[in-house]
């Protein structure tokens, strides 16, 4: 009788399929799963160790690349959690402005998630129009911060500044005709809430078109269907949260059930699943994408009527306009002091969970009364689903450990922080 | 949610009565404190008992006390030329908050049945640090225990694999404690010569640009 022993196999952490730098260690037994054990750690980059060595607002584009695929829920968190210990309250224009900002951060998020799961599974189709998506809402961040992605637009206190009455255009080139430039620049003839509008008025459709591409594919749903399946109790136990806990047939979403800014004041639902199958978890992110676009299309109406401030009129935590700050003394003080030394937190501690388009993503900020924050604990969704693995792959092929590993939409930045 | 918490605090309070240091409300969340000691006790009728309910636990982190409420006032040390205050510490320096021990694990628990969240810290006054692991009550604690063994080597007692998970293999130390260094101890190239990577102490020096202050408001 031969011995036979367990092949191991390493899966990364150079692997297109890893979703960055995850390196896993495969126990196989033929082409089946018996253990899973996924290394993480390559892209540790201390952020929590970081946050406690510079003001607090100097931190807020640390939180932007946590979870580089949804930079503005990040910095939500982070932001509602200094406001709650310092005791401010943004404007009303400020919350609506984030919350929308927050929810076509979900769209880019799961857009994206559906890109590179589809990709994983086979089907390169839906990467190529997702992310004709992506482009027009990062157009959006650009157009708001400057930036497409690590935006840094939060701001204790409010957002940086208001929408711009502008939509930057394209400009014919040697490489962009005249013609296809004016085609781009159709939508961008007015406001970026014109344009915004003009995207949850297209938007409907294309959410149709991936379900055309997936929905009732045979080989997507034989990729999907009864692969990783996690029972309620088993993954609330694991710590899951979001689409993870809502494929489940759970129904938990923390803008419902513990609401932050104005997300009482709008209407939306929260789909569930049935099976717990990456195929339920599909349907899932699918709703909540026509969800999210519901929700924008109300932010969008709330704001166009009813104009006004965006930032809290305490020159403690915002900075004073530049006009202002070249005849008036104290203007100067404010901006001097804001940006050299910061404010100071009271003492106290706080955790604040939001949201996040991958689940629950929280804050826990202790503050001994400094300029600096004394310890910061980011608590992400994906770093918890990245641990419930070795249950979802147990008994699974080979093969199977892609699609679970794009199902759980983890990414690296927020896993290794 | 406010008007449950108390609600919730006055019952935690009477039901854990005698295993509970400090039970308090602040921003409106309930922090529990223990000893090391009653966490298995005390944590397992908070996840079965059905007017508790905690089914999920949220999140466990380490947290070092070493620098708690001290500002930088030597100015030496934080930049290589120094800044100025413009005053001495004298009467400014605070009594700083003392504390039972210097590292703590804190756990955030959270139940769906009830929509509710509870925070629960212990201090841990042994050397090094150690206190059990709550793995067998919420699997998810595995990975979190994991990185408060790495970051701040604190030991969980009957964890089923307490290895490093963030820092490199065959890391030294653990990076966030207070007492190491932001900028590290070693750093990794490139050898030409001996054609691999090698560690070597680190070449850089950290440089504050903002001092911490504490004032009060």
């Amino acid at each position: 009788m031969p011995e036979i022993r367990n092949m191991t196999v390493n899966f990364g952490p150079q692997h297109p399929a890893a979703h960055g730098v995850l390196r896993l260690v495969l126990e196989m037994d033929g082409e089946v799963i018996v253990r899973a054990d996924p290394h993480i750690g390559l892209l540790h980059r201390g952020t929590e160790k970081l946050a406690e060595s510079k003001p607090f607002n100097q931190s807020i584009g640390y939180l932007d690349r946590t979870d580089y695929i949804s930079m503005m829920c990040n910095e939500h968190a982070y932001v509602l959690a200094i406001e709650k210990l310092l005791g401010i309250a943004p404007p009303k224009r400020a919350q609506y402005i984030r919350v929308m900002f927050a929810e076509i951060t979900r769209i880019l998020n799961h857009a994206f998630w559906l890109a590179a799961h589809a990709l994983d599974c086979g089907a390169m189709t839906v990467f190529l129009y997702a992310f004709r998506e992506r482009e027009d809402l990062l157009d959006c961040y650009e157009a708001v911060s400057g930036t497409r992605m690590h935006a840094t637009y939060f701001r204790p206190g409010g957002v940086y500044r208001d929408l711009p009455e502008r939509m930057p255009q394209y400009q014919a080139s040697r490489w962009l005709s005249e013609k296809d430039a004016a085609a781009r620049n159709a939508d961008r003839q007015g406001s970026l809430l014109d344009f915004i509008e003009a995207f949850t008025q297209r938007f409907p459709a294309y959410i149709d078109e991936y379900e055309t591409l997936l929905t009732d594919n045979r080989i997507w749903k034989q990729r999907t269907v009864g692969i990783g399946v996690v029972s309620p109790e088993r993954a609330i136990a694991l710590g899951f949260t979001g689409c993870m806990l809502r494929g489940s047939g759970v129904e938990w979403d923390l803008r419902k059930k513990q609401p932050y800014e104005v997300y009482p004041e709008l209407d939306f639902d929260i789909p569930v699943g049935k099976e717990g199958d990456c195929y339920d978890r599909y349907l899932v992110h699918i709703e909540e994408l026509r969800q999210s676009n519901r929700i924008i299309k109300q932010c969008v109406d709330w704001l166009r009527a009813n104009p006004g401030p965006v930032m809290i009129d305490d020159h403690k935590f915002s900075p004073p306009q530049r006009e202002k700050m070249k005849g008036d003394m104290e203007s100067l003080i404010h901006h001097f002091k804001l940006f050299t030394e910061g404010y100071c937190v009271p003492e106290g501690e706080v955790y604040v969970p939001i949201e996040h388009p991958k689940g629950e993503f929280g804050v826990y900020l202790i503050s001994d009364g400094a300029n600096k924050p004394y310890r910061i604990k980011i608590r992400s969704s994906a770093f918890t689903h990245l641990s419930g693995i070795n249950d979802l792959v147990e008994g699974h092929m080979l093969a199977d450990v892609v699609a679970v590993l794009s199902t759980l939409d983890i990414v690296f930045g927020e896993v290794d922080r | 949610m406010n008007q449950t918490n108390e609600h919730l605090l006055e019952r935690l309070r009477e039901r854990f009565n005698g295993l509970l240091i400090e039970a308090r409300l602040n921003t409106g969340q309930i922090t529990l404190e223990l000893l090391p000691e009653n966490l298995i006790e005390v944590c397992r009728a908070l996840r079965d008992e059905p007017e508790f309910n905690f089914a999920q636990l949220s999140d466990v982190c380490g947290v070092d006390y070493m620098h708690y409420g001290q500002a930088d006032w030597e100015t030496r040390d934080t930049t290589s030329t120094g800044f100025s205050r413009g005053v001495d510490q004298g009467v400014y320096a605070k009594t700083v908050r003392s504390f039972p021990a210097r590292f703590a694990s804190v756990y955030h628990l959270l139940s769906l049945a009830h929509n509710c969240r509870l925070r629960v810290r212990c201090f841990l006054p042994s050397d090094p640090p150690q206190v059990s692991s709550v793995t067998d009550l919420w699997p998810s604690a595995n990975w979190f225990e994991r990185e408060a063994f790495d970051l701040f080597g604190i030991l969980f007692e009957g964890h089923p694999d307490l290895r490093r998970i963030l820092t490199d293999y065959g890391f030294i130390g653990h990076p966030f404690r207070k007492d190491f260094p932001l900028e590290g101890n070693v750093e990794v190239r490139y050898d030409p010569d001996q054609k691999r990577v090698i560690y070597q102490p680190v070449t850089i020096e950290n440089r504050v640009l903002g001092p911490r202050v504490i004032r009060d408001a």
